[in-house]
């Protein structure tokens, strides 16, 4: 069976350890002079982004190239699916050329797991709609430790913009998975519905008041007010916004000394994140970017270098 | 650090604790002698048994020459050529001195030679991690069936084998004592 990466929920807690323990080593490989690893040599990738992206292509392509492998970007301006094309001629299209892996981005939720049923190489979700976004929270949880240590017991505080948060639902499935404790601060219009029952089956708690959550945070993750997914007013104006949920300068004083603070990016400076905080020493904005590309490494690598079956979850 | 699978105690043993020992300081002593002294020498370990070994030998060659030869280990899990052929696992760690290996005499240092693929993998490896002056190549056990034109420098001890046996490894560091067996 083709093995891919749509969910955290596709992956093992053994199997988390086993990508962000592959992470380091593809890490140390960022810091070479030839940075380059022969595993994914004559193996081609195309990243399918039917979506903006800047962070996330560009590291999957680095990714893919430090593996030797050919990668191969397609953008939906300047392809047939700007002529009408549909989602599975386009992925058969793809496919029939003889790739070895996709990298799917698309505004659909599910779109990556509907494509990986018509093609038989592995797919890799780049983020689909307001559904899931696994290799971000891989790469938030690799910095988190590294910065953190074992994640076990860990208290995160994940501030925003819940509701259109891909970023969010993998996150606290990682977060949880991997030990840590997970507190969801959002205003109420931007608080999914239904998160009562959510929160109590997946495990994490919720706040309207992130004054009172962030004394209490190992680590605070922010995440981007996704204006292009707002249709209706889900807040009155963005300085209202900024006074309740924005981590400004003031709020600072209110993390503990070293608690890490992350933002998956595009940010929103003076938004969701003030200058000062997205600057801040402890901020792992930066760190978040270098980790992703040696998470995708990380995930490339396993999915796509071995003969496709479940790796050994010790090896 | 991931543990590693110890290897069971099974078969015929070919080299005792004592036999580990005298071969790897005559190897020790084969180095230094080769290299007239320890100097820009430094012993690269291969996973899982090698570094180990790789350390063994230094402390064999502080103890004779009085000086601390760097060591480091080396992973090619990456530089495989067969890795299409089995799940995938993570790799373990690379870790080099840090002056690298630039200049140096690299001394490859492994448990058993056998077709020579790793000792090929390890090679490519070395080759992106900058430019040896020299690289050597020390075994403890050299069971032949070479797949590739690979030959070790320094061999503990060379043993016959057929394809269909096993050959074993045991160290006291990974598996609690020290032994080689064949079955």
């Amino acid at each position: 069976m083709t093995r891919h990466l749509l969910s955290i929920d596709d992956l093992t807690v053994e199997e988390i350890h086993e990508i962000l323990t592959t992470a380091t080593e593809m890490h140390d490989v960022q810091k070479r002079a030839v940075k380059k690893l022969p595993a994914l040599r004559g193996r081609t990738v195309i990243n399918l982004f039917f979506e903006d992206s800047t962070r996330t292509r560009s590291s999957f392509e680095i990714a893919g190239k430090w593996l030797s492998a050919d990668v191969i970007n397609l953008s939906a301006k300047g392809s047939s699916a700007s002529k009408g094309e549909s989602l599975r001629d386009t992925a058969l299209t793809v496919t029939a050329m003889g790739i070895d892996g996709l990298v799917v981005r698309h505004a659909a939720s599910g779109a990556a797991e509907q494509i990986s049923r018509w093609i038989d190489v592995p797919v890799i979700n780049a983020g689909d709609g307001t559904h899931e976004h696994p290799t971000q929270a891989l790469l938030d949880a690799y910095a988190l430790t590294r910065r953190l240590g074992s994640l076990e017991g860990k208290h995160v505080a994940i501030v925003g913009d819940v509701t259109h948060s891909r970023v969010f639902r993998s996150n606290v499935k990682s977060l949880v998975k991997l030990g840590a404790s997970v507190t969801v601060v959002a205003p109420p219009t931007l608080m999914p519905a239904g998160v009562g029952d959510w929160s109590k089956a997946a495990g994490f708690a919720t706040s309207y008041d992130l004054d009172a959550v962030l004394p209490q945070a190992d680590a605070v993750m922010m995440l981007r007010v996704q204006r292009e997914r707002m249709s209706g007013g889900f807040f009155p104006t963005a300085r209202e916004y900024t006074v309740g949920y924005g981590l400004t300068r003031d709020r600072l004083a209110l993390l503990r000394p070293g608690a890490p603070i992350l933002h998956p990016g595009p940010m929103n400076r003076g938004l969701e994140i003030s200058p000062d905080a997205a600057d801040a020493a402890d901020s792992l904005v930066l760190d978040q970017v270098s980790a992703g590309v040696a998470v995708r490494m990380s995930v490339l690598y396993h999915l796509l270098a071995g003969d496709g079956q479940n790796e050994g979850a010790t090896a | 650090m991931p543990t590693h699978a110890q290897v069971p105690a099974e078969g015929r043993v070919v080299l005792d604790a004592g036999d580990i020992n005298r071969a790897l300081t005559r190897i020790s002593h084969e180095i230094l002698e080769r290299n007239k002294g320890a100097e820009d020498l430094l012993l690269l370990g291969l996973h899982t048994r090698g570094v180990p070994l790789a350390h063994r030998i230094a402390a064999n060659i502080a103890s004779v020459e009085g000086t601390t030869v760097a060591t480091g280990s080396l992973d090619v899990t990456m530089y495989r050529d067969d890795l299409k052929s089995h799940p995938t696992r993570a790799p373990h760690r690379t870790e080099l001195p840090a002056g690298g290996i630039d200049g140096k005499t690299v001394v490859l240092v492994d448990d058993v030679l056998y077709s020579g693929r790793t000792i090929r993998a390890a090679l490519d490896a070395l080759s992106d991690l900058g430019r040896p002056a020299v690289v050597r190549l020390a075994v403890l056990v050299d069971r032949g069936h070479r797949e590739l034109p690979i030959r070790a420098d320094h061999v503990g001890k060379n043993l016959p084998t057929a394809r269909s046996e096993r050959v074993s490894l045991r160290l006291s560091e990974i598996d609690g004592e020290d032994g080689v067996t064949i079955q």
